[in-house]
């Protein structure tokens, strides 16, 4: 096994739920995607964002876009319109996303 | 022989390109060019605008886009539909009809779609006993008095439909769904049933993969390095035939890149539950779409499932919550970053010392690691940015923050700068309150107007 980025597997995008911000994140392979489905958990990326998601996490898939999708819940300071942070909406959280570490095959191709 | 449409997206939000709905035009073949301006700030910006000048309260750029191409529009049998209506679509329909006038043409039909804005109904609906809870947190929008500046329902796609079924070259509504603004040409064009919830959900999947402009054609894409030329990047396409087959493309002759992680991004952009994707025409399984790349920038839009409506439409109201600045000055090294903190330190410290508390603050070092908090980290950088911010009910506490940031270029540590554009000044917030309200409450109107 090797250590990689999740940008290694898979590519993201991310936007304003309300005072919560989504992120979509979407793998390049069926093989990707069963490595996102275990190991890109609730619990991991509640951590991943302790900083950022003040709130709970949700998750929801969607295999037939090989794809997870994410609700970080009080997370934009306020939300789209009332936040004051640079971030109000969430904009970046799927590049965030992809800096997150998890474990493939040695052999691992996108 | 089977007939086929392309309709295009010329405009993401209020704000986007001026340059993307002419070159959609005049970039290829097109049959429809959609247009969306409303964020939920606007309407309440447009509220304003209104309040102070009756002729106003609508996209301007609109009637100037228009303007600008409209007997190319008319030689060429081009529809376009559009939110420009804001919260005043008979002061946008006038101006449309002043311009038709000035260019000399006759029996263009102008349309507008009303309906949606029932600011005025808030009390009467009250006194019926609809309470507007809030979707986020259930609280009552008359539990406590509010500023309430906008409200208007997101309208369903049938009015559309009808201008376009009253032969007009331009519809313009006020408050509807972004995806509405695609799936009612098809709808007119194909004849497609009420119930028919598959066909409403493709039609509504392919107007949420446009709904925000470049960003399906390689806009805001992961893999940005792999787009052609996106300073000519084109605006999304979507063609449809009466087979019901959907395929998102753009304009040859010009940038970007359509394939099926492009789409797939644009498809869970602001998705909540992918089970449940609500309209008022219809709810979209968003987990039963299939993609199939045909390469050359075309990519198949399959399998949509849809389900019936629900008795709710969704309301978008805009109230007064307070006042906010933020600020921001540039610190160089040697030590930005703790130069930084301890202007940021002094600044808190000066507001304090004056008497100055607030509802909430802000304070961020850009350069270190804001957007990425926690996950990426910078400890030295050769230069940071302060950016501090603070919010509260009293607008002459805010505007206090604002003089008490440039002091600190002359009174803080070494090298400082980029203090421009003078004291940030109080801003009002306004803050969005969503809810729903019963649908046989609500009727949409389409007037029709003929140069």
């Amino acid at each position: 096994m090797k250590r990689v980025k999740l940008a290694e597997i898979a590519h993201a995008r991310s936007g304003d739920k309300g005072d919560g911000s989504n992120v979509g994140l979407i793998a390049y392979s069926d093989r990707g995607f069963e490595i996102l489905r275990e190991q890109v958990t609730v619990e991991r990326v509640k951590a991943h964002f302790a900083k950022i998601c003040l709130g709970s996490v949700k998750r929801y898939e969607i295999p037939n876009l090989k794809a997870l999708n994410f609700i970080l819940g009080d997370s934009l300071g306020g939300g789209g319109t009332e936040s004051i942070k640079t971030d109000a909406q969430g904009k970046t959280h799927g590049m965030a996303m992809l800096e997150m570490e998890i474990e493939v095959p040695a052999d691992f191709q996108r | 022989m089977s007939k086929s449409i392309r309709i295009g997206n010329g405009q993401g939000f209020w704000g986007d390109s001026i340059d993307a709905p002419v070159r959609l035009l005049r970039g290829g073949p097109i049959d429809y060019i959609t247009m969306d301006y409303l964020a939920e700030v606007t309407m309440s910006i447009m509220q304003r605008q209104k309040l102070k000048n009756p002729d106003r309260g609508y996209a301007h750029d609109f009637v100037a886009f228009i303007d600008k191409v409209l007997p190319e529009l008319v030689e060429r049998n081009v529809k376009v539909i559009a939110n420009a209506g804001g919260v005043n679509p008979e002061a946008c329909q006038k101006a449309l009809m002043d311009v038709a006038a000035k260019h000399g043409l006759k029996g263009v039909k102008i349309a507008i779609v009303t309906g949606d804005d029932i600011l005025d109904r808030l009390e009467p609906f009250n006194a019926q006993g609809e309470k507007f809870a809030n979707m986020d947190t259930g609280e009552g929008l008359f539990d406590q008095k509010r500023d309430i500046l906008s409200a208007n329902v997101y309208a369903p796609t049938n009015g559309i439909v009808e201008a376009l079924d009253q032969g007009a070259q331009i519809v313009v509504t006020g408050r509807g769904t972004d995806p509405g603004l695609v799936l009612g040409p098809m709808i007119h064009e194909f004849g497609w049933d009420w119930a028919d919830w598959d066909k409403l959900a493709l039609g509504t999947v392919a107007g949420h993969i446009l709904e925000c402009g470049a960003q399906c054609t390689g806009g805001n894409f992961t893999n940005w390095q792999e787009v052609p030329n996106m300073a000519d990047i084109g605006y999304p396409i979507v063609e449809v035939n009466d087979k019901g087959e959907v395929v998102i493309t753009k304009h040859d002759s010009q940038g970007g890149l359509v394939t099926i992680d492009t789409v797939s991004e644009q498809l869970l952009y602001e998705m909540g539950d992918p089970n449940d994707y609500i309209t008022p025409d219809c709810v979209v399984d968003f987990t039963s779409i299939q993609l199939e790349d045909l390469g050359n920038n075309r990519v198949a839009v399959k399998g949509v499932k849809g389900k019936p409506k629900t008795d709710f439409y969704k309301v978008s109201i805009s109230y007064l919550n307070g006042f906010k600045a933020t600020g921001q000055l540039t610190v160089s090294g040697p030590d930005a970053y703790a130069k930084a903190r301890k202007c940021a330190d002094i600044l808190w410290a000066r507001l304090e010392a004056a008497g100055y508390s607030y509802a909430d603050k802000m304070t961020e070092f850009l350069g270190v690691g804001v957007c990425h908090d926690g996950i990426r980290h910078q400890e030295d950088p050769p230069e940071v940015v302060m950016r501090v911010g603070v919010k509260d009910q009293d607008r002459k506490k805010v505007d206090r923050f604002g003089k008490e940031i440039a002091p600190l270029v002359t009174s803080g540590p070494p090298g400082v700068t980029g203090f421009a554009g003078g004291r940030p000044k109080a801003q009002e917030i306004v803050a969005y309150w969503p809810a729903l309200l019963r649908k046989e409450l609500i009727d949409v109107h389409v007037d029709v107007s003929e140069v």
